[in-house]
């Protein structure tokens, strides 16, 4: 079968678009993917978003988006898996795609933080947690991963500063990123000093969530338009595995058990190792899901993930780049869009299109969304054509 | 965004200017730390150092009327000769009786004047001051008063807890030749801007958090600030000093960066850190600041700021008259450093945030 493949990329700016409505960002992604594939039309839409329903009163949000983008008479639905949605909703473009049934789908990730401000913007990501058993006591998000980040630094010793790595790394990077919400670099004393969230996560332990739209057009190579410019990404494989939904129902708090399935699953898939990707663009929602996913993708034994953040080893000159372009962290976090980010941005790289962030010669990229502590992990693996 | 149409910058019929004017901060101090003592365990970073509480005598009637007094202390005029009493306040004492009258009666102003009530969150008071420009600018009257007061709430454990405070400060606007600081001309930038706002029997406002920062406050002065430079042909360095809204330290002075001001240009207008947040009396307490130090000759920005929103724009030019008149009443400095501290707890009592049946 001919190769599933990238027809064009969009990305918004991440950030406050207080001016800008749920629509018109997903909009502005749309047009530029559309711009980028010469032409081509999606015959199915899917849309990644967590929280619209609740932040902006809306529903439907697969048909909203496909209306106001000017489809008519195509499959619209919204995809909805937490912090996966984005990569879920590619998933969902490449089975329509590499099932026969359409020739080109549309996945677009669209995120409206600020539609509400304060307090109910944090009840709303705790909606992503187990409501009964885990909101229901008081637990957010934030607050889980702190429980997390305490479990990991007890189980194993891990000093304090060890997490700095990571947010700093991501600062560093989004610099050469036009698009990153923050593109300043964050000094190490700026780390210590930061306001504390929920013992010990401080406010650079949290990525940001933002505002922001990513949309990736997906056919077969044998159905491109001849006028497409861009050089080839295809999609080489899926790995999508869950985990129970609640970290207390885990059988071992500390092994993100469904990054490894995925991770495994999406190399089988592209007949590849993990260790064959020049980069790896992972979710650092927060600074300690760093090395529990490093871990579990077999980068680091148990317990050890934090010391590749010790030195240069994840930076781009390292031999395992991560966070290429500024992670969730400083490219920012716009919830059902992000898993589209990272897509958008791994192409990119493999396009030789990452400017001052580019990977020289970078031919595969391992590119990962998860639902909060790796309650789904949703791997990907793109290769240069 | 929507085009704007052509910015306009207002100039009145004849000369006017600021004849008198004066501050008033109660003595009562609230330090940050304490606040974060009850409701951070003392963690975290303190947007000003201190902020002034009123007593538990005192309301935006008691403390306009003090600043009012001292205003027509440096006037020199007789209060009869008024012919307007504007006070703009979100904390008026009454919703349906003008806190105007009240002040009005007690300097000696009633009868013949206007007394109405001004609200346009922390503009309110420079409202009032650009309406005074414009009955005396027309020569509709000679003198007229114009102030800005507010014993602010914070609701508390909220991040504007910090920074709600009380004073106010008024100014006598009568004929250039008259004046301590003539007025050269006044623009505003006004929107529908909903950053923060308060119902009529809500006991606290609300507000937009993040949304108050760029789409409010820095978009308002902003837009003033650069149009009123453009439409008179100056820059940050044609003025000795700047004063702007000052809700916390740091807006005031990225906003002072922005538009090319150095820390010296707003540093004797800059008192947010030791009083508070004054809200309508924010921008024109800290013009009273300025004209307690500034030299004849000297050119004055002042761009306020109210939520909902909208900035007022003007520029002053200090005359010699200054000198001799500026020592008739305290310096607003003086009411700074009168300064009692206060607990958590008697703020509580205080601010009648007890319930007490």
């Amino acid at each position: 079968m001919s190769d599933i493949v990238i027809a064009g990329i969009g990305m918004t700016p991440v950030g406050e678009h207080w001016a800008t409505s749920l629509r018109e960002l997903a909009l502005e992604a749309i047009e530029k993917a559309l711009h980028e594939a010469g032409g081509l039309k999606p015959q199915a839409v899917f849309v990644g978003n967590i929280h619209a329903p609740v932040l902006s009163r809306q529903a439907n949000v697969g048909p909203l988006v496909a209306d106001f983008a000017g489809f008519r008479e195509v499959e619209a639905a919204t995809v909805e898996a937490g912090g996966a949605s984005g990569g879920m909703a590619l998933r969902a473009a490449y089975l329509a795609v590499a099932s026969g049934e359409v020739e080109a789908a549309l996945a677009v990730g669209v995120e409206k933080a600020t539609d509400v401000v304060g307090a109910s913007v944090e009840s709303a990501t705790a909606t992503m947690l187990d409501a009964d058993y885990e909101a229901e006591q008081g637990v957010t998000p934030a607050v889980q991963a702190a429980l997390i980040m305490q479990h990991y630094m007890q189980t194993y010793d891990v000093p304090r500063e060890a997490f700095a790595a990571f947010p700093l790394l991501a600062h560093q990077n989004a610099v050469g990123n036009p698009y990153a919400m923050y593109r300043k670099a964050v000094r190490a004393a700026v780390y210590q000093r930061a306001t504390m969230i929920s013992d010990p996560l401080n406010l650079f332990d949290a990525a940001p969530l933002a505002d922001g739209a990513a949309a990736v057009l997906v056919t077969r190579r044998d159905l491109l338009p001849p006028e497409t410019a861009q050089p080839l990404v295809r999609i080489a494989g899926f790995g999508i595995a869950n985990d129970t939904l609640a970290w207390h129902d885990r059988d071992d708090l500390l092994d993100f058990a469904a990054v490894r399935a995925s991770v495994e699953a999406a190399c089988r898939r592209a007949h590849c190792t993990p260790n064959d990707a020049d980069f790896f663009e992972l979710y650092d929602a927060f600074s300690v899901y760093v090395p529990l996913i490093l871990e579990a993708a077999g980068f680091a034994p148990r317990g050890e993930g934090w010391k590749l953040g010790q030195d240069d080893t994840l930076t781009l000159d390292g031999r395992l780049p991560i966070l290429t372009m500024g992670g969730l962290k400083a490219r920012g976090n716009p919830g059902g869009a992000t898993g589209l980010y990272q897509v958008a941005e791994a192409v990119l790289q493999l396009r030789g299109q990452a400017g001052d962030n580019q990977i020289p010669r970078a031919r595969r990229g391992l590119v990962q969304c998860l639902s909060g502590p790796a309650s789904l992990a949703v791997t990907t693996v793109l290769e240069a054509l | 965004m929507p085009d704007h149409p052509e910015p306009q910058l207002l100039r009145p019929a004849r000369a006017v200017g600021i004849i008198g004017y004066g501050a008033y901060i109660p003595r009562y101090r609230l330090p940050a730390r304490e606040i974060a003592r009850i409701w951070t365990e003392g963690k975290g970073g303190l947007p000003i150092k201190e902020k002034a509480v009123p007593g538990p005598d005192e309301d935006t009637i008691t403390i306009a009327t003090e600043a009012a007094r001292n205003a027509l202390a440096r006037a020199e005029i007789n209060p009869a000769d008024l012919r307007a009493v504007w006070v703009g306040s979100e904390s008026h004492p009454y919703a349906v009786k003008p806190t105007g009258t009240i002040v009005a009666e007690a300097i000696g102003a009633t009868p013949y004047t206007q007394a109405a009530d001004w609200e346009f969150a922390c503009k309110a008071g420079t409202e009032a001051l650009v309406a005074a420009f414009g009955l005396v600018g027309s020569h509709m009257a000679d003198y007229a008063l114009a102030i800005g007061a507010d014993t602010a709430q914070g609701r508390p454990g909220d991040a504007l807890e910090y920074t709600a405070a009380a004073g106010g400060a008024a100014f006598v606007v009568g004929p250039a030749e008259e004046s301590l600081a003539v007025l050269e001309a006044t623009l505003s930038f006004v929107t529908d801007t909903p950053d923060f706002w308060r119902r009529a029997h809500q006991h606290y406002p609300e507000h937009g958090v993040r949304f108050t920062g760029e789409p409010a406050y820095f978009h308002h002065i902003g837009n003033a600030a650069r149009a009123f430079l453009e439409a008179t042909n100056t820059t940050a360095a044609d003025y000795a000093y700047a004063v702007f809204h000052q809700p916390n330290t740091k807006f005031p002075q990225r906003m002072a960066k922005s538009l090319g001001f150095t820390a010296e240009q707003i540093e004797p207008g800059l008192l947010v850190p030791e009083i508070g947040n004054t809200y309508s009396g924010a921008a024109l307490v800290g013009l009273t600041g300025v004209l307690d130090v500034a030299q004849p000759g000297d050119r004055i920005l002042m761009v306020s700021f109210g939520s909902g929103a909208g900035a007022d724009a003007m520029a002053f030019e200090v005359t010699e008259a200054i000198l001799a008149r500026r020592h008739a009443a305290p310096a607003t400095r003086d009411y700074i450093r009168r300064r009692t501290e206060i607990d958590y707890a008697t703020y509580v009592r205080w601010r009648g945030k007890l319930v007490m049946k």
